[in-house]
Parts: structure tokens; sequence; C-alpha cells
């Protein structure tokens, strides 16, 4: 195949120089099948596409920052007396890992900076793994083929909290110091094992000296080396799957319609990475995040009033709060032969979170059972399409962020000068009606919402223009669509329930009826997209007002 | 015009007048005509494109050079302050934001004016072949044939067997991450050693307190004698420990039968670790005598001993045993009667095993 082996066969000559560079790689590794597959991939575009570039772009700069600190951060727990440039804290009893996260952020030169790049960078990459989640949940992005994707998705999610949370508690700083107080309270609380595992982790009693080193190992090496093993087999599916577009004209299950990636999409994902990077260091430059020299060293006895956990604690920790621990003089925590049941820990600490994960990592296959949908679906569901997913969606996030709230119970009430006690009684009662609340507000409005697009799709646009006619009457001028924003209000499935359906013995049993009432709950209340014979009866019906509708369009053509 | 159908087809009544059943949906128009951008047409928007995309390179050296002014003009030795710190901070964070903004912004414009936008329709193939999948499933099963498994239940069942428990010695060896919880958790530093009671010192610096200086309304933070002495798991011992010790009007105290002598004149030592989750509670509320969590608002009464009035806790708080020295001071009588904090699954047996 080279060209000196076969000098009679006609070869292929690289002309330019990336041509001469491509080739002499190619000789050696034969990548040119991996640049032919990829070299003008089509991507499609679209704003919600970028939170997971987000994502994966926070966590390079998270393994950037981190790397950095590592060089400088000791995670023992030894006893010290502190001697660094803060003077408020000169000859104050503390932890070498105090005392080295101390100087990094006042004696290293940019570790302020850097630590403060670290944990913005790493609520980032919580937030937008959140949120890109909810954009493919609520496009329905999870059907098949790309189920195990989203599984994959939820890992990491459940990931980037644990990265989270190992790395917040390393500085040994009284807040984080806290936290683990909390968490360690939330251990004992599991029957059975709970003490042991309690004692176990901390290598003895609470807080032990050794729990820093051994979150530190997880926090640099395990959880960052599952996230990376996570995001490989996700990106590497995305591959596989190719990207999902939106609906709209020249898009169907059969293809991808967006720009190549060399060099436009590229481009604009890897300006992009620059772009997230700058924001993060904005950040970092001017927010301050987690200035452990104004909490001090870990005390078991002190606490500041107002603390907060890292946000995306903050569901459990809200979830904690909501629970009450006595109804009435009934104790909810319960001893039951000789054996202790802390039930107002352990529930709202594993219930809440339980449920939230099944629900996520379960919801591709309940919603393909529902609706007996096995084809392959490449193109999305615009949320207002799909009005029960997404109804589910946002009660399962207003739950979520009523728990959040939750966390902040007594911000809220020092904020807004009420009562901590009603605060936390608005919010148990809403925990529980809050998710019903957004489900019935949601799918109206997802319904309203498609007939807002029926009526626009085969009425036209409102173009504010008022038109008086000769005999008296006003009208308001409609501009009627041309085909292709058309197509993107019309074109779109809208399933009606599947009723229960015989099985191979020609029986229908119990689970089958019981699928067809979920299915009865799921497309009972269903819009359908407008067809071209409602639009053709439309236009008759409105003909007098598309007479002025063309004279007027000449009119303004004409001047 | 808000007369139109319920959004089904078959009810509008639209279907069967157009009589048109084979066109029930609206074809595909296609992509839409692709509508070139200024730059495309106009040779001088193109070259102005170009300047501001070099012009936004211009800004990201701009800003590397902040950076390195910042990192390397701004000392921070022995003298510097808090404000040297926040400046070169701030500066470093504009020098990167600029660095990595102008590279960002300057590709994403240099792709979005100048770089081919025509949106291209790839063809998806399907993700396996059906050949692909009938050997695969083909070569399975001679897989599993061949191995004659299913023909030889001894070998499945002893595997299986090996299997499932080679993981124990995995697990057995994490069996040294900590010692055995036994009964660390029911004892404190508060119990008498050597037939000495302890005496109540301020938390930190552990001077001893005396009764006549705990005035009606005030609080102390406690901690036992000789914590501070302790030179290994000082931390530890705290953690169980700690106490807050108020004084009442010793009428308002109600103290339950068999607890009347563990206060001394109106004073009373509560254990400071809540019952919840074990965050220290911290916030005493003189006027109503609530003792408030401030990690989860568990509200405690100090008039009814401590019970749990509002919040996540179920149990009241431990109460300290307290009397006076000879020479004045507050100790305690003995131990707490029963576990301080968090609950844990042992925890009645270890108040049995206390009160026993």
């Amino acid at each position: 195949m080279s060209a000196t082996s076969t000098p009679s066969a006609p070869t292929f000559v690289a002309k330019t120089k990336g041509g001469r560079i491509t080739n002499f790689v190619d000789e050696r590794v034969g990548g040119s099948g991996i640049l032919r597959e990829f070299g003008r991939k089509v991507f499609p575009d679209h704003w919600s596409f970028m939170f997971g570039e987000v994502a994966l772009y926070s966590f390079v700069i998270l393994l950037l920052s981190g790397t950095f600190l590592t060089f400088f951060f000791d995670p023992s727990m030894a006893e010290t007396h502190y001697q660094g440039s803060y003077t408020p804290l000169k000859n104050v009893e503390m932890s070498v890992a105090y005392s080295s996260s101390l100087d990094i952020s006042f004696d290293v030169r940019g570790g302020l900076f850097m630590r403060q790049v670290h944990h913005w960078s790493a609520l980032l990459f919580v937030a937008s793994v959140s949120v890109h989640m909810l954009r493919v949940f609520f496009t329905g992005a999870f059907r098949k083929p790309r189920e195990m994707n989203w599984v994959v998705g939820g890992v990491l999610l459940i990931l980037s909290m644990a990265a989270g949370f190992t790395g917040y508690s390393l500085p040994d700083d009284l807040l984080s110091g806290n936290g683990l107080r909390i968490i360690d309270g939330v251990i004992k609380s599991i029957p059975v094992v709970g003490t042991y595992i309690s004692f176990f982790l901390f290598g003895g009693e609470f807080p032990g000296t050794v729990i820093i080193g051994r979150l530190y190992m997880l926090h640099i090496l395990l959880v960052p080396a599952l996230i990376l093993l996570m995001i490989v087999l996700h990106l590497f599916m995305v591959v596989v799957h190719k990207h999902t577009q939106y609906p709209g004209p020249g898009r169907n299950d059969g293809n991808v319609v967006g720009y190549p990636l060399g060099p436009v999409y590229a481009a604009k994902a890897g300006g992009f990475f620059f772009i997230v990077f700058g924001v993060v260091a904005l950040m970092a430059g001017f927010f301050t995040i987690n200035p452990i020299w104004n909490y001090g060293p870990y005390d078991p006895s002190p606490v500041s009033a107002g603390t907060q956990p890292d946000w995306y604690i903050g569901f459990v920790d809200g979830a904690l709060r909501l629970m009450p621990g006595t109804i009435g003089n009934w104790s909810v925590e319960q001893v039951w032969f000789g054996q202790v049941f802390t039930f107002n820990v352990l529930l709202p600490a594993l219930v809440p979170a339980g449920i939230i994960f099944t629900v996520l990592f379960t919801y591709p296959w309940i919603e393909r059972w529902i609706t007996k949908d096995n084809r392959e679906h490449h193109v999305l569901d615009r949320p207002r399409n799909a009005p029960t997913r997404t109804a589910i969606g946002m009660a399962g996030f207003v739950w979520y962020c009523v728990m959040w709230a939750a966390a902040g119970s007594d911000l809220i009430a020092t904020h807004f000068h009420v009562s901590l006690n009603d605060v936390t009684y608005w919010l148990r009662a809403l925990f529980f009606v809050g998710p019903v609340i957004a489900f019935i507000v949601t799918k109206r409005v997802a319904l309203a919402l498609q007939r807002k697009d029926r009526e626009i799709a085969l009425h036209g646009r409102e173009t504010g223009r008022i038109v008086r006619l000769p005999h008296g009457e006003f009208i308001e001028v409609h501009a009627p669509l041309d085909e292709y924003k058309r197509y993107k209000l019309v074109g779109f499935e809208s399933p009606s329930p599947l009723p229960a359906e015989p099985n191979a013995h020609g029986v229908v049993d119990k689970k089958e009826k019981r699928r067809a009432l979920f299915s009865m709950w799921f497309f009972e209340d269903r819009v359908a997209p407008a067809t071209p014979a409602e639009l053709a009866a439309a236009h008759g019906h409105h003909g007098e007002h598309e007479a002025i509708e063309s004279g007027e369009s000449q009119k303004t053509l004409s001047h | 015009m808000g007369n139109h159908s319920d959004g089904s087809p078959n009810h509008s009544g639209t279907v069967a007048t157009a009589g048109q059943n084979e066109v029930e949906k609206f074809q595909d128009p296609g992509i839409p005509p692709h509508r070139l951008r200024l730059a495309d047409t106009d040779p001088k928007a193109a070259k102005r494109a170009e300047r501001q995309v070099a012009l936004l390179f211009g800004t990201s050296v701009v800003g590397t050079l902040i950076f390195l002014v910042a990192y390397f003009a701004i000392d921070l030795g022995d003298d510097s302050t808090i404000a040297t710190i926040r400046l070169q901070n701030a500066l470093l964070g504009i020098g990167t934001a600029f660095a990595m903004l102008g590279i960002g912004t300057g590709i994403v414009h240099w792709a979005k004016a100048l770089m081919p936008d025509h949106e291209v329709s790839e063809e998806r193939h399907a993700i396996r072949t059906e050949d692909d999948r009938q050997a695969a499933v083909r070569i399975v099963d001679d897989i599993v044939e061949e191995t004659g498994i299913k023909r030889r239940p001894l070998i499945r069942n002893t595997l299986l067997g090996a299997v499932a428990l080679a993981p124990l010695p995995a697990l057995a060896v994490f069996g040294d991450l900590g010692p055995r919880p036994d009964d660390a958790l029911a004892h404190t530093m508060w119990a008498p050693q050597d037939g000495k009671l302890k005496r109540l010192t301020r938390d930190p610096d552990g001077t001893p307190i005396k009764a006549a200086d705990v005035t009606i309304g005030s609080a102390f933070h406690v901690i036992p004698e000789g914590l501070n002495e302790l030179n290994e798991g000082k931390l530890n011992e705290k953690a169980k420990s700690v106490v807050l010790l108020m004084r009442l009007n010793p009428e308002e105290l109600h103290p339950s039968p068999g607890r009347a002598d563990w206060a001394y004149n109106g004073i009373v030592a509560y254990s400071k670790i809540c019952t919840h989750v074990g965050c220290p509670v911290a916030l005493y509320e003189q006027q109503t005598h609530h003792l408030l969590c401030p990690c989860h608002q568990s509200t405690f009464d100090l008039t009814q001993e401590c019970k749990v009035i509002f919040g996540p806790a179920s149990r009241p708080l431990p109460q300290l045993p307290i009397a006076v020295d000879a020479e004045g001071y507050l100790v305690a009588t003995s131990d707490f009667h029963e576990p301080v904090g968090p609950s844990y699954w042992e925890r009645e047996q270890h108040e049995r095993n206390i009160n026993a």
C-alpha cells in the first residue's frame, strides 16, 4: 500500500501539509477510518444540547484545578498549630488538613483562585449534569435506543454528588465537619449495621483521625476514575446512537440534520470549553465560595446559625428537617424488641432520594411498558407534546425543590421575617401537595400550549394589526405561516390510549389491564396535531379575511 | 375564532367534509432553504468579522498578560493582608476570564460568521444488522452448548457456590477499618474517675465554673475537666461530652421523680449533642427557655426536661446530674444516664446496661 513498496500502482499523494500528516499517521496506526467516520459527522445544534457540554467541560476544569490543589493539600488529621499568614487563626490548634487548606488560600500564589475555581466548577458540574438530565427527560431523549445511556447519566449524577461531597469535607473546617457529623448521625440510624458502618468509616468514634485521608482517596482516585469511565461509556453511546434532534422540517427518525463536526461543530463546541472556563474564572475571581477561614477548624462544640450544605446535598438535608420527630406525644423513633428504629432519620434520608432515583432509573422502561412503544426515537418530543410525561417530570422537580427549599427554612424565616415553625409547616404541606398541583398545572399548561400551536398552525400568527371592515366589524389580521414553520407545529405524534390487548393465549391478563389503565391515564387528554384538511377548512371559513390579508400584504409590498 | 375542535380529528367534523383521508398529516417540506449571511455575500462584512475574531483573540492575549502581572507583581509576603489576596484573586480571575473568553468567543464567532453554515442531513444507520445479530445469538448458543454447563448441573452448582463465597475475603480485609463499636458510645468523660467527681469547665479554655458565677438567664458552653489535657482522642471525647449549662428560676424546672437532685439551685446541665443527627444544639432562647439546633431546627424545652417540642428530633436531650463540690465549683455527680447524641441500633441495650 505504501508508495515505496508498490511504485507501479497509482498511489494517492497528499499535496497539502495537513494531508501529509494525516498520511503519516495513517500509514503507522491506520487512523483514517476513525477520521472518515468522525471528521464530518453531523451534529444537530440547539442551545439545550449544551448542558451536557458544560458538564463535560466543568469536569475537565475540575481535573486541572484539582491536580494543582493536590500538590499542596495534606489530608492529615494530625494536630498542629497554625503558623501561616492569616493572623486571626495564628497559633490556633487545628488539623494539618485545615492548616494546609489555609496555606493554599493565603500562602500559595494563585492557590485561593484555584480553590475557588475548583469549588465553583464542582457546583457547576453537578448543576449541569442535573439540568442536562432534566432536558433529556422532558424531551423524551431517554427513549429507545438510549435507555442505557440514560442509566449511565443517572449513575454520573450520583457520582458527581459523591465527588462533591467527599471533596467538600476535605478542608476539615467547622462547616464541613458538621456536615460529616450529620452523615455520621444518618449512618447510625441504619438498622443492624449502622453503628458498625459508622465505626468502620471513621476508624472508631466520630470524628476520629482517619476520615479525611479516606475521603481524600475516594475524592481524588476512586470517584473521578468511575466518573471518567462513565463519561467514556456515555460518549461512546452518543456516537453509536448519533445525537437526537428537535422536531422540524427535514428532520425525521431516519436522519440527523445539523452541522458537520469539522470544522463548524468542533469549533463551536471547542470554543465553548473556553467560554465555560472563562465564566468559571470570573466567578472564582469575584464571588467568594466556601471561605473556610471564616468558619475555623472543626470542633464538635460550636456551630454557626444559617449554615448550608453545598446545593446538591440540600434536598436530603431539607428532607431531614421536614420530618417531624414526634407527632403529638408519639415518638417517631421506635424501640422494637429492644432495638432502636430511628425512623425520624432513616425515612427522610433514604425514602425521598430512593424514590427519586428509582423512578429516574426505571422511567424509560415504565413508559415503554405503558405505551408499548418499541420503535427507535431520534426526534425529540417538545415537552408540550408529551403532556403526561412533562407533568410527571414537573411533579418530581417540584418535590425536589420543596425539599431543597426546606434546607434553607431558617434562612427563609430570617430573610422574610416569618416564623420558622410556619415555614416548616407550609413546606411539610407542600411536600405532599406540591407535586400534585405541579402535575395538574403542568399538564393543563402543556395541553393549552398544544391548542395554541393548533390555533397558530390553522389560523396563522397574530399580527397585531386591527382592521375595520366596511360594515364596521373589527378584526385582527392573522398572517399565515410558511410551510416550514407550520410543520414544526404539526409534525408530531399524539398517541391515543392503547386498550388492553389479549396475549398469545387470547387472554387479557391482569397486568395488561393495569397497563391499559396507565395508558388511559397517560394519553387520555390529548390534542391531535392539525391536519391539512383542517387547514383547508379553516381557510375556507376565513375566506373573506384572507382576501383582506392578501390585499394588505400587496399594499405592504408596494410602498 | 375560539370555536375549534377538541383536538381529536375524529370529532372535529372537518375530516369528513374534506374527503381526503389519504392526506391525514402534513407532509414534511424538507430542510428550509439556506439563508446566506451577510458575510457570505458582502466581502466587507466578511473582512469585518475576520477583524472581530482577531480582536477577540487579541483580548485573550491581554488577559494572559493580566494574569502574569497579577501573579508576579503582587507579593504574598508575611505582611500581606486579606485585601492583597482579594486583589490578586480578582486580577487572576479577570486575567483567566479574558484569556479564556477571548479564545472561546473568538472561535465561536469565527465558526458562526465565517465557516460554512449549511445544514447537512446524514442518514442514520441501523445500530445492528440482522445478520450480525443472528450470528451473535448462534455463537452464544454454541458457546453455552460446548461448555456443557446445562448438562452438568454439578459443575454449574459448585461453580456458583464458589463464586458466591469468593468475595468474602475481600469483605473481610476491610474488617480492620475500625474497631468494634462495643459500648464506646455509651460512656463519656463525665464518669467520676477514681472516686473524684469531674468539674464542669468552660469551653474552650477549661477553667472550672463556680455555681455562684451562674446567674439566672446565663448559659455556659461546658467541657469536662481534663479534656484539654488529653493527648489522644480529644475531639472524640469532646464530641460526646459537651454540655450546655443554664440557670433558670428553680420553680420553672419541673423535674421528674428521681431527677430532683440533678439540678443545683435552678442550674441545669444538658448534653449539647442533638439527639437527631448530632449537631451541637448551640442556640439558647433565654426568654422562652428553648434550646434550638441550628442544623435542623429541633427545639427542646428546658422547662420540660428538654422534651422535643418541634423539629425532627425524637428524644429529649440527656441531662447531666450536677452538684457543687466543697470549693463551690460545679461537678457532675455521675456520667449521663443514657448514651448521648444520635440514636443507634444498640442504644436501648446500652441505656439499660447503664441503669442496671
